[in-house]
């Protein structure tokens, strides 16, 4: 293992230390873990928190930030965060607006943060869950876990965090999330493996010509395995896998604040369709330059053209990582009115920024 | 043999699994590495590493508080799905039996279904399904048949953990469909559940403490 490290235990804190240093605009809690917005709670507004496994820098600490996430929760590398850093989260930037928690569906992630927000409502501050679950590789719910939550995650964060600026209350938001959510889909590869720092050694292997295909950001199983092809021919794959995947229906819990009780509610995504416009987000797993993605972006650029599919924002470079992997991700958010002017609105974070 | 389980025991159990899991914390994220993340291993041995610091200020607390406690420290250390998992067992578990200062075993089972319900509820599994539950759930139905039937507490949690045991061996051959291993599908196939392998464990230690104590 080959890593710019001091101790392996040691790793998460000193990089919370170093975000501290380089960011007075946050707050770093250590014991427990969590990054907030100097000057939360802000009167009236609700607070945007997400948070999950650490090694997916930018996501989620480098969104922390006016116009984006009021808190973020990160967990150990790969491993989601404990209930104890949301709740305290939550407690110290909470208004009387309420607290929202975006969530990528990983088990670990929703058990955590559904136990999270039971004690964070029974501190009498009201909550929501909205969960982030874009990725076509995993096709079916029946039998898994359901899609895992990816390259949406940014999007969502950046449209929901733009519009709690603006005073959309604590439903308006959940409901904006779970547009996006649904308008969204993503799929990844690998070219490299990658090595989480307590284990010492990669999480899997590829040979010298082997790519995985459907990668998920911890380095879960893709759908396949294949030899190394053209740049253009796996974004070929990759994209018509978003561009082509059908309906996808899932159930989804939610927190009834009324009863105090999670209830289900079957969700569905429509395809995409000719006419449709979309945020693109082409993204590095961590160790692919933004040379290759620009390459990426070029051949993706032409299938949605020849789609009638009219990229209206992107969004180039490595946002969403899996720690030193080598390899890309591709997501498309249908864009309306809505998303766009969210997407649009001034942002000011340590890996965002814009209009301000 | 005394047919109650004692405060006492009940300490021993968890500065045990403290202990054991410690060791078996290279198995355990072997096992996991092979259809998950390879981290349950690590996940546990910290979690009862906490629970074990808190057992020194529980001496004159009740069972309940002593599972409570253990459960709320589980779901503060662990992280993954197990954390909230295990914590809402023990913390589940707490409710059933309260104030205690010993259990009967038929407070045994009370515990069990408490927690097992808890589990069911907060992860949605079923058995079947590859997870600690088809190790646990077997293990809670042996344990109540044979006390119906009349048997010790010492047979019954020799039957109990039996059943654990091959709870785990069932999962080798089951495709997952709940947590990290059900994005490999069929791939799963012919490796052993993690977390019901640290149940089995943790099941065993109980069944250890409990005989130790008796006289046979
Ligand atoms: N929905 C569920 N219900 C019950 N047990 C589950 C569920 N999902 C996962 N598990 C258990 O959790 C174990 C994995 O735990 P761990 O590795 O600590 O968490 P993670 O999968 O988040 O890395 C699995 O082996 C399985 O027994
Ligand atoms: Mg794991």
């Amino acid at each position: 293992m080959k890593k710019l490290i001091n101790a392996v235990e040691n790793v998460l804190t000193e990089q919370l230390q170093g975000m501290a240093a380089a960011h007075p605009e946050l707050n770093i809690s250590l014991d427990p873990k969590y990054i907030t917005r100097v000057g939360a709670p802000f009167a009236g507004k609700v607070a945007i928190i997400s948070g999950g496994g650490s090694g997916h820098e930018p996501l989620h600490g480098g969104f922390v930030g006016h116009g984006m996430l009021t808190a973020a929760c990160p967990g150990e590398v790969f491993t989601s965060p404990t209930p104890d850093q949301m709740y305290e989260a939550a407690k110290a930037v909470a208004s009387d607006a309420g607290v929202l928690f975006i969530v990528k569906n990983y088990t670990g992630d929703v058990l955590n943060f559904e136990t999270a927000a039971e004690m964070v409502h029974s501190e009498g501050i009201k909550v929501q869950n909205v969960i982030v679950d874009d990725d076509v590789a995993v096709k079916d719910s029946l039998y898994t876990a359901g899609r895992r939550g990816v390259g949406t995650t940014v999007i969502l964060e950046k449209v929901v965090g733009a519009a709690a600026e603006e005073g959309y209350g604590l439903d308006a938001c959940a409901d904006l999330a779970r547009k996006v959510n649904s308008y969204g889909r993503s799929m990844g590869m690998a070219l490299t493996s990658c090595i989480v720092p307590a284990a010492g050694k990669p999480t899997f292997t590829l040979a010298e010509d082997e790519v995985e295909i459907g990668i998920g950001i911890h380095g879960e199983p893709g759908q396949y395995r294949e030899k190394l092809r053209p740049a253009d021919a796996i974004v070929e794959t990759l994209a018509l896998e978003i561009l082509d995947d059908g309906a996808y229906k899932r159930t989804l819990r939610e927190w009834d604040r009324e009863n105090a009780t999670w209830v289900e509610r079957d969700v569905i995504d429509e395809p995409f369709k000719a006419g449709d416009s979309v945020i693109a987000l082409v993204n590095s797993m961590g160790g692919t330059p933004v040379s290759e993605l620009y390459a990426v972006y070029r051949k993706l650029a032409e299938l949605c053209e020849a789609r009638d599919i009219t990229i209206a924002r992107k969004l180039v470079g490595p946002y969403i990582t899996s720690l030193e992997m080598q390899g890309f991700s591709i997501t498309l958010v249908k864009a309306d009115a809505e998303i766009l002017k969210f997407w649009d609105a001034p942002v000011s974070t340590p890996a965002l920024r814009w209009g301000v | 043999m005394s047919d109650v389980i004692t405060k006492a025991q009940v300490i021993t159990w968890l500065e045990n699994c403290a202990a054991l899991l410690e060791t078996q914390k290279a198995y355990l994220t072997e096992l996991d590495a092979a259809i998950g993340d390879g981290d349950h291993g690590l996940n546990m041995a910290r979690g009862f590493g906490k629970v074990k610091e808190k057992l020194p200020s529980m001496a004159d607390a009740s069972i309940g508080s002593i599972l409570n406690t253990s459960g709320m420290a589980l779901i503060s250390s662990v992280g993954g799905a197990s954390g909230p998992l295990y914590g809402t067992f023990f913390m589940r578990a707490s409710t059933a039996v309260q104030a205690r200062q010993e259990l009967e075993p038929m407070d045994l089972v009370k515990l069990m279904e408490q927690g097992i319900e808890g589990v069911v509820q907060r992860g949605r599994a079923e058995v079947g399904e590859k997870t600690m539950l088809d190790a646990l759930i077997p293990a809670l139905n042996a344990l109540k048949s044979q006390l119906e039937a009349g048997a010790g507490l010492s047979d019954a949690l020799d039957a109990c953990v039996a059943a654990a045991e091959a709870g785990v061996r069932s999962t080798i051959p089951l495709v997952a469909k709940k947590g990290r291993a059900s994005y490999l599908g069929e791939r799963s196939v012919g490796h052993q559940d993690p977390g019901a392998t640290s149940a089995t464990l943790i099941l065993g230690l109980l069944r250890d403490v409990v005989k130790g104590s008796g006289v046979s």
